[in-house]
């Protein structure tokens, strides 16, 4: 049975990732019947390229998107160079960990909150200067997509940094720095210089990842992206939600050019990587030691603690304006306060909890289930070759979601599944299990084999050391895992709405809803509530080991990883 | 186990290759009781052999010969059916589980019962002279404790023959003696035959068995 | 591996049985109600369940709607789910995607909250369901002399493929603590942005409420707005427009953030009026600005008016896909959606305040007491405040104003 396990988590990956692409592209071309499309054609190319704007359009996703991977990357290596094993660096691992459950749409207008023109950092200066009126400069949707590219950039640092974590171990970090430092090498020199090179590798898909999503983003893009014009992903959405249904056939064109637009960006980071390790491999032997590097330091403690605290404060700003009476500006705070709001909504969530639940909770139990069979296949098999076919598994997580959701839904709904729990829960998995398997797939394979071959040698079967050795020793990393998963589903705002037919109102759909209705006090109510279970999830992926575990010192050092 | 004949471990030709280069050939037979040590330096593929002993060892590597313990040819058996214990250079105790978990993990499926099964437990901390210490978290034991419990537990899994991986190379020296007498002491006298690697020259000395150099 | 594939089946199966017993739809295809015979649409519609999709940002209107679902649930057996958009387009969409996967029956809208440029796609290209709105017993007492626009949307007919549900005209407002006098023509909010350069802006069309601004510009400046009531490629177009054109050619410079950026919406403009970034902002409704103050989301001192030759106004409605499941259920919810109960309620801008459909003088007089003794709303605009309502262009203007603002304004990069 295991053996088959890694050839189903890929159909169900690849298979519904390729159905929708086929729904984007006949329409791409043309042929959409219900529109009276049925012969193929250029048509909806041209129209889409007759668009105003759209080079800007191209522009603002394809190269902010890169600047926002190349910022975070940046910034995550150079903090992960100069402090690590530090105790700022264990303390920075305890405030990012929390901040990879704030769903993206809630950092970004926790962010618009706090530097918009009339926002928190603005009214402060206002106090000060004696400002009536907000500037009226834009600080938010500027033209040139700076509020976008910090937004991406607070958000992804967290993950990025998490990600970088889990393959640490494996690099013997500590001692490696301690060899470099005994030769006479700063530490962020000698870092780059020997860590880097081994540490990347592990990290490389979520850095593809992290370029798939910020050129492809959505939401974040409509909180802080420019408008005129937009970026693509935004524009195809408003194509697609025009009442001119003949826009769907451009709309769908441009989902094609998307999906190009992830793919150039790809080749064009997989090309810099070639560059950076050719020039790299020469700077690492040219012995150039950088002993002074106290302000490189500092200033990548500082960046981090940027991004981490402006996501914090953000959080705060939600948190205030959630319980908002009026709040003009300059004013620091509101004139009243509310719990008015809070009180009705809390009636209300209580359905969208539950469905929330009744969706992630399978999809993350498959998802585990597929993620520890196939790993587990791995060490049984000792095949290392079907590590490269599993790859595959990442796809939807490199795919635009735009691209090929739409095409997904009529593809379900060909298939009668629309609208039922298990669309909407395969709908889910196809984002879930990727990231399960991001997260669970090096502590997995970091596992020092000897555990299994000397369970094995004193006589218990494999399946009993998979539930008695390999499973309780990657306790944690298995609920971290499961809770990654859990802050996936929660977030998924198109495939719910899309395959679910809107009939599964999950605290994100609610969320995003509400917050068309541009109250600030809403957005700010919605936006916590959508933390409160993936936040729930990672609290119990600590608690539950170390609940499990407090008389067994030796689980710390194992769930390090 | 049945009393069958006790014809010790059986190395017949047993070449390991990986990539088409050969790591190691040996060809030799180990009495019940006889400790035989192999020497080698870092890569000659001692460790690759013990694998494919105990059935661990990964596809990528091809191995001809046929290995026989106690008349039962093991090649193509599962790792938990060959009945031969490892220990490696770690002890490798697993740290989920209490002291007596780990023995208890140990003990063979046919002794049935929990208390059955506890004193199999209990009498084998007591033959380690470590009496009270069921309950105990492995990472709160000194070294040679940890050997010692690591010890107890391959033995008590009742296996027909022991390997050892560099067993005693992690101890410190005062200690090392001690637990090497300790281990080679059991073998024999539990009739085990066993094979251990290493490149410390005194382990083999120790071991008052043969001694074979392996080629680089 | 036994048993973790016994736990893989057990999760699937629990996954499929959660979902067949308590999610599934109706297999069957739901047939097209007699609405001539009311009693027949009553038995038809008890026990079904109507999903309608209505944009979902407003808590007010979603209580409203979940009221409205509660009593037709106890009156007539009918199940009401609001299914909550962020844009009516998607439900439109979602009927689009149906027909092309063949799903012809059951379909997953049953009744959608619509107007405009939406009906006017739906209704071209037949995913709609009906005639039925003038046959439905409340239909009697909607205002179709006083108020054309029940009929025609945006001058569409409705052929009674709709149901009319609300009022809108357009109403400017302003924190009267700032400002003491107002623009009150096209042309005095021009002279007005001259001295307060950046003071003002509009949502950035085609958002609905931008593209409204832009349309009630053109009302006012064009030489004959008769003009604008035929498909734009009936008339000389280009002429029409000109004046338009010229006007934004001054307009946009003086606009917040000299135009280079919009808000996205009706809503992100109200917000920029509370956070003293504009003076004066506009609404579909000025019953919606009451209900703002009430939120704390403005100043209490903020009041509405309109501009002195009339403001435009339309009417919204609810129509049902051609392929909606539970076709009797949402007649009779769009039947009780007109009722006169139910109306006097919307109006109420302590539920939601939005202007009703239906003609007093047709009224039992309790109910014309009821509507007469309503308490509008501090910001509210009384009938008689009001002006003149001007009717909405043909549809086709909005797509050709849109799409060429789109190309001279929308990318200013």
């Amino acid at each position: 049975m295991l053996r088959f396990v890694p050839i189903l988590t890929l159909v169900l990956m690849i298979g519904p990732v390729s159905a929708g692409l086929i729904g984007t592209l006949l329409p791409a071309f043309g042929i959409l019947p219900a529109l009276g499309g049925t012969t193929p054609s250029l048509d909806p190319w041209q129209a889409m390229f007759a668009q105003p704007g759209l080079g800007t359009s191209i522009r603002l996703s394809f190269v902010n998107g890169l600047i926002a991977t190349a910022i975070s990357v940046s910034i995550v290596m150079l903090f992960c160079a100069a402090w690590q094993g530090t105790r700022i660096f264990h303390a920075m691992q305890r405030v990012l960990s929390p901040i990879l459950s704030v769903p993206h749409a809630t950092a970004a207008f926790g962010l618009a909150f706090l530097i918009a023109p009339s926002g928190w950092i603005v009214r402060v200066v206002a106090q000060v200067a004696g400002w009536e009126r907000p500037p009226d400069i834009a600080i938010i949707h500027d033209p040139w997509g700076i509020a976008l590219i910090a937004g991406l950039v607070a958000k992804e640092i967290p993950f990025l940094f998490l990600m970088t974590l889990s393959a640490l171990p494996q690099a013997d970090t500590d001692r490696t720095a301690q060899v470099t430092a005994s030769l006479g090498y700063g530490r962020i020199a000698g870092w780059f210089k020997a860590t880097l090179p081994r540490i990347y590798p592990q990290i490389r898909l979520p850095v593809l990842a992290v370029l798939a999503y910020s050129t492809s983003v959505v939401d974040v893009a409509i909180i802080l992206a420019p408008t005129t014009p937009a970026p693509l992903s935004v524009r195809i959405l408003g194509w697609l939600s025009d009442p001119d249904l003949a826009l769907r056939f451009m709309a769908s064109s441009a989902a094609v050019l998307q999906l190009l637009i992830v793919i150039a960006a790809m080749a064009i980071w997989i090309a810099g990587e070639r560059l950076v390790a050719v020039i790299g491999a020469r700077w690492a032997i040219d012995g150039n030691r950088f002993k002074q590097d106290g302000a490189v330091r500092g200033v990548s403690a500082v960046m981090a603690l940027v991004a981490a605290g402006t996501v914090v404060l953000g959080l705060v700003v939600l948190l205030v304006w959630s319980v908002a009476g009026f709040w003009a500006f300059p004013d620091l705070l509101p004139r009243g306060f509310s719990l008015r709001l809070w009180a009705r909504e809390l009636d209300a969530i209580g359905n969208s909890l539950t469905t929330t639940l009744l969706i992630g909770i399978p999809a993350v139990v498959i998802a585990v289930t597929l993620v520890l069979a196939c790993l587990e296949n791995e060490v049984r098999s000792g095949k290392v070759a079907g590590r490269r076919a599993m790859f595959l598994i990442y796809l939807p997580l490199l795919v635009p979601q735009i691209s090929f959701m739409f095409g997904l839904q009529v593809f379900f709904s060909l298939l009668g599944l629309e609208r039922t729990l298990v669309s909407v829960v395969l709908g889910h998995l196809v984002f879930v299990a990727p990231y399960v398997f991001l997260s669970l797939s090096e502590p997995f394979r970091a596992l020092d084999p000897r555990y299994g071959q000397t369970a094995l040698c004193l006589g218990a079967s494999p399946t009993r050391v998979f539930w008695q050795v390999r499973l309780p020793l990657l306790t944690r990393a298995v609920l971290t895992a499961a809770a990654v998963g859990l802050a996936v589903t929660v977030g998924q705002y198109l495939p719910t709405l899309l395959i679910g037919a809107g009939r599964f109102a999950t605290v994100t759909t609610e969320a995003v809803a509400l917050a068309s209705g541009g109250d600030r006090r809403m957005i700010g109510i919605y936006g916590l509530f959508q933390m409160v279970l993936p936040f729930a999830g990672f609290a119990l992926a600590l608690l539950i080991p170390a609940v499990l575990f407090r008389h067994r010192r030796g689980m710390g050092a194992q769930n390090k990883g | 186990m049945p009393e069958a004949a006790k014809n010790g471990l059986e190395l017949h030709d047993v070449r390991v290759r990986l990539d088409g280069r050969e790591l190691v050939a040996v060809d030799l037979t180990i009495a019940p009781g006889e400790i035989v040590t192999l020497m080698g330096p870092s890569g000659s593929g001692k460790s690759s052999l013990l694998g494919h002993i105990c059935g661990t060892l990964p596809d990528a590597f091809e191995v001809t010969g046929q290995v026989v313990l106690d008349g039962r040819v093991l090649d193509g058996l599962a790792p938990q059916d060959r009945h031969v214990g490892i220990l490696f250079q770690d002890d490798l105790l697993f740290p989920h589980l209490s002291v007596g978990g780990n023995l208890a993990f140990a003990v063979p499926a046919h002794i049935k019962g929990r208390a059955a099964r506890r004193a199999r437990v209990e009498a084998a901390l007591g033959s380690a002279e470590m009496d009270g210490f069921y309950d105990r978290d492995p990472a709160t034991l000194s070294g040679g404790q940890r050997a010692r419990v690591a010890l107890m537990r391959v033995l008590l899994s009742e296996p027909c023959a022991l390997l050892l991986d560099e067993p005693f190379s992690k101890l410190d020296s005062g200690l090392r003696s001690q637990i090497r007498s300790v281990v080679f002491d059991l073998c024999r006298k539990n009739s085990l035959p066993t094979l251990m690697v290493t490149h410390d020259p005194e382990d083999g000395a120790a071991a008052g068995g043969r001694v074979i150099e392996l080629r680089g | 591996m036994r048993s973790k594939m016994r736990t893989f089946v057990s999760a699937l199966a629990l996954a499929v049985g959660l979902a067949t017993t308590t999610l599934s739809t109706p297999a069957f295809a739901d047939p097209a109600p007699d609405v001539g015979n009311w009693q027949s649409v009553l038995d038809q519609a008890r026990g079904q369940t109507v999903y309608w999709h209505a944009w979902g940002g407003e808590p007010r209107i979603n209580d409203y709607i979940a009221w409205a679902g509660e009593q037709v649930r106890e009156r007539y057996g009918v199940e009401v789910v609001q299914v909550k958009l962020t844009d009516t387009a998607d439900a439109v969409t979602r009927v689009l995607s149906e027909k092309t996967a063949g799903v012809d029956d059951g379909g997953a809208v049953d009744m959608i909250w619509i107007n405009g440029e939406n009906f006017a796609a739906m209704k071209r290209n037949d995913l709609l369901f009906g005639p039925w709105a003038e046959q439905t017993p409340n239909f009697a007492y909607v205002d179709v002399e006083g108020k054309p626009t029940v009929i025609n949307d945006f001058t569409v007919p409705t052929d009674g493929l709709e149901a009319p549900w609300g009022m809108a005209q357009v109403s400017f407002y302003y924190d009267t603590a700032k400002l003491d006098s107002v623009p009150k023509t096209a042309q005095q909010l021009l002279e007005w942005l001259v001295k307060h350069p950046g003071r003002f802006t509009y949502p950035q069309p085609p958002n609905y409420m931008g593209s409204t601004f832009l349309k009630q510009i053109l009302t006012e400046l064009v030489a004959d707005p008769s003009v604008l009531q035929q498909p734009a490629d009936e008339t000389d177009a280009e002429a029409t427009l000109a004046p338009l054109w010229g006007y934004l050619e001054d307009l946009q410079p003086l606009l917040w953030r000299n135009g280079q950026a919009y808000p996205q919406n009706g809503a992100s403009m109200r917000t920029l009026l509370a956070d003293n970034e504009v003076d004066i902002a506009f609404s579909f409704s000025s019953g919606e600005v009451s209900s703002a103050i009430e939120a704390f989301e403005l100043p209490d001192t903020v009041r509405s008016y309109v501009f002195e030759n009339g403001t435009l106004g339309n009417t919204n409605f609810v129509a049902i896909p051609y392929n909606a499941s539970a076709k009797a259920g949402a007649v009779v919810l769009a039947d009780f959606l007109m009722s006169p109960e139910a109306q006097l309620r919307k109006q109420d801008p302590q539920y939601w305040g939005a202007d009703t459909v239906l003609a007093m003088d047709k009224l039992p007089a309790d109910m014309q007491d009821a509507f007469a003794n309503l308490d509008l709303g501090i910001a509210s605009l009384a009938p008689s405040e009001r002006g003149t309502v001007l009717p909405e262009p043909h549809p086709s203007w909005m797509s050709l104003v849109e799409t060429e603002w789109q190309k001279r304004y929308g990318v200013v990069q």
